[in-house]
């Protein structure tokens, strides 16, 4: 290599996922190297049981990987324990999921504040980091409102403001969009956008819509447990 | 990081009233119903052994007729007589009084009062023999005794019947056609143990009552006090026998009399309380059972959202450690305040209770410690260990949890 490049923000290396054991195992990663630089917007398409959902979730140290190495900022995650992989999550990663994953019953600002709980420090703080996440993704007013007060859209806006409360390195996205009709959809990559361009927060998108995919700025098609395409795109929509 | 789980528990006990209400429910009825009965039980238990020991502990009693109770074979029996009395206290050694007691059922007139009482005839001894203590005036004098002077020593419920809270020592109550000074006031005993009113009683001299009431020689029944060392068993045998003879029975003819022992009275009664308090505990058991059962229930029935509750936490970046304290708080406050709440709710309707039911409150701190432990225990394990194994999965796999 001539020009020493900046170490991306992550790298797989002959990651592989296997569930189940022997002859019923079944292989859902087959061998996936990928590198992704900071400031990057990803999405990452594929039929079903193409592994795109599993790839995300070990991208998000939800679940780990059965072979491989996986860099997260040069940092060895395969290796980590629990409770690291929990620290990491809590310190550079947001999610956001199909079903939303809201705490039911729970006002849109507890629900925003839940991450800077584990985090410690002072509740005005707390209060005050919470409201300007949901002032971000629009709902300014709305801190008071539990989740089944909302509509979907609306529940979409307050898991993305309880993912950026804590300025994650990385927002990762399970197809965000999967459970919005096609306005409330625009809305939301709209805002993943937004926050891609604005603050620079490196987003990991899965979605099975084109229309979704066509929001990012790198699009990656997983068929069979492997990547099969791996293009830089034109930013076709303007928000 | 302890404050902030703390912080945490407490929003999720806010959170989940409706959930947590009735993990709380389910301790508090386990705990207040064990507590409860089993403290009023103990209560039973010392109010009888409490009216025994009013009787007076080492006193037989002695009455004719084989049984006793209602319809209690009396007619064919005789009374006894004054010289039985006589022949017990000369040739029965260990026996402190012999008192003869003749009864008889009279209504009593003092003003425009009237009241239909129980007159006893019989010596100062019966005061002794019976446990009575006077709370005014005197006991009989030896002249009054011998010549059978129309005097009386009034109980507690006669006096409230007749005189009101008027001091009734040197008043008159005419008695049939008699009229008789009052002398003394029994010291109040309340309710024996047959429930029976014992203040009920109105005492004359044995003489007084067989010359002017019931026009005979005859003594109804004999009280006989022992002394302190005597055992009652010892002294039984040798009575019973004197009677017999006194009564001319042949051998294979039954005692037409009845001698009983208080103590034995007491042992018995005790014996039935203490069976009472053993099933009352037992319902108890069960109902602390069943608590725990409800609280099982509710515990595992939210586990399932629980467990996607977890998945979040995790997610988002909770340690597991955290997420277990979190849990385990939550589940020892609650356990903790139902238990609590379980002790003053018995407490107040046992002070309740017994006092309606006229029963001294035993407070029994083993009983309130067991049934506390008991319910916290469960509602803690059971709203621990599946937020444990939850806490254990891969966050993702907590977050599928369907």
């Amino acid at each position: 290599m001539i020009r020493e490049e900046a170490a991306p923000l992550i790298e797989f290396c002959g990651i592989t996922k296997t569930y189940g054991k022997g002859q019923a195992g079944f292989q859902a990663l087959r061998g996936i190297d990928l590198r992704i630089s900071e400031g990057d917007f990803v999405a990452i398409m594929g039929p079903s049981g193409s592994g795109k959902s599993t790839a995300l979730n070990i991208l998000g140290c939800l679940d780990q990987p059965s072979d491989g190495e996986y860099l997260f900022q040069g940092l060895h995650v395969e290796q980590l324990d629990r409770s690291q992989r929990a620290l990491l999550r809590r310190h550079c990663l947001g999610f956001v999921f199909q079903g939303f994953n809201l705490l039911p019953r729970t006002s849109a600002l507890e629900n925003v504040e839940l991450p800077l709980l584990y985090r410690g420090g002072q509740a005005a703080a707390r209060h005050v980091a919470a409201r300007d996440a949901l002032a971000r993704v629009g709902l300014a007013g709305w801190e008071s409102h539990t989740p089944a007060e909302l509509s979907g859209g609306q529940q979409q806006r307050v898991a993305i403001a309880r993912a950026i409360v804590t300025h994650p390195l990385v927002l990762l996205a399970d197809e965000p969009t999967g459970n919005l009709d096609s306005q409330r959809s625009h809305e939301i990559m709209d805002l993943l956008a937004a926050l891609n361009r604005d603050q620079g927060i490196t987003i990991l998108m899965v979605t099975h819509e084109p229309d979704m995919a066509a929001y990012a700025r790198r699009l990656i098609r997983f068929v069979d447990g492997l990547v099969a395409e791996d293009k830089t795109q034109e930013v076709t929509v303007c928000s | 990081m302890f404050l902030n789980t703390l912080l945490l528990a407490l929003r999720e006990i806010r959170r989940n009233l409706m959930r947590s209400f009735l993990t709380i429910l389910g301790i508090v009825i386990g705990v207040a119903a064990v507590v409860t009965m089993v403290t009023l039980g103990q209560g039973a238990t010392q109010m009888v052994s409490d009216q025994i020991s009013s009787l007076g502990s080492n006193l037989l009693m002695v009455r004719p007729g084989q049984r006793l109770g209602p319809g209690r074979d009396a007619a064919g029996a005789p009374n006894f007589k004054k010289a039985d009395v006589e022949a017990i206290r000369t040739q029965i050694g260990g026996l402190q009084e012999v008192v003869a007691v003749v009864a008889a059922s009279m209504t009593l007139v003092a003003g425009n009062n009237n009241w239909a009482s129980t007159v006893n005839g019989t010596t100062n001894g019966y005061l002794i023999a019976g446990n009575w203590k006077l709370a005014a005036g005197r006991a009989f004098l030896d002249d009054e005794e011998r010549a059978g002077k129309a005097v009386c020593i009034i109980g507690a419920t006669v006096r409230k019947e007749l005189f009101g809270s008027r001091n009734p020592l040197g008043d008159e109550i005419r008695v049939k056609t008699f009229v008789c000074q009052v002398v003394g006031l029994l010291a109040a005993k309340g309710q024996g143990a047959m429930g029976m009113d014992q203040d009920d009683t109105v005492l004359m001299p044995l003489a007084t009552v067989q010359r002017r009431l019931t026009g005979n020689q005859d003594v109804s029944s004999l009280m006989i006090a022992l002394k302190d060392d005597a055992g009652a068993s010892k002294s039984m045998e040798p009575i019973r026998l004197l009677l017999r003879e006194r009564r001319k029975l042949a051998e294979n003819e039954a005692d037409n009399f009845n001698l009983m022992d208080t103590k034995q009275i007491a042992e018995t009664l005790s014996g039935t309380i203490g069976t009472m308090t053993a099933l009352l505990g037992a319902v108890a058991a069960v109902s602390l059972l069943v608590g725990g059962i409800g609280i099982m229930n509710i515990m595992l029935v939210s586990v399932t959202e629980r467990t996607r509750e977890i998945g979040i936490r995790l997610a988002i970046g909770a340690l597991e450690q955290e997420v277990l304290l979190q849990f385990l708080i939550e589940a020892v406050m609650l356990s903790c305040l139902g238990g609590l709440i379980g002790i003053v709710l018995a407490f107040v309707a046992c002070l309740g209770l017994s006092s309606l039911m006229h029963m001294p409150f035993l407070f029994n701190p083993a009983i309130n410690l067991l049934a506390f432990g008991f319910s916290a225990a469960i509602g803690v394990i059971f709203g621990f260990m599946p937020a444990r194994r939850a806490a254990q999965l891969d966050p993702i796999v907590a977050l599928r949890h369907e």
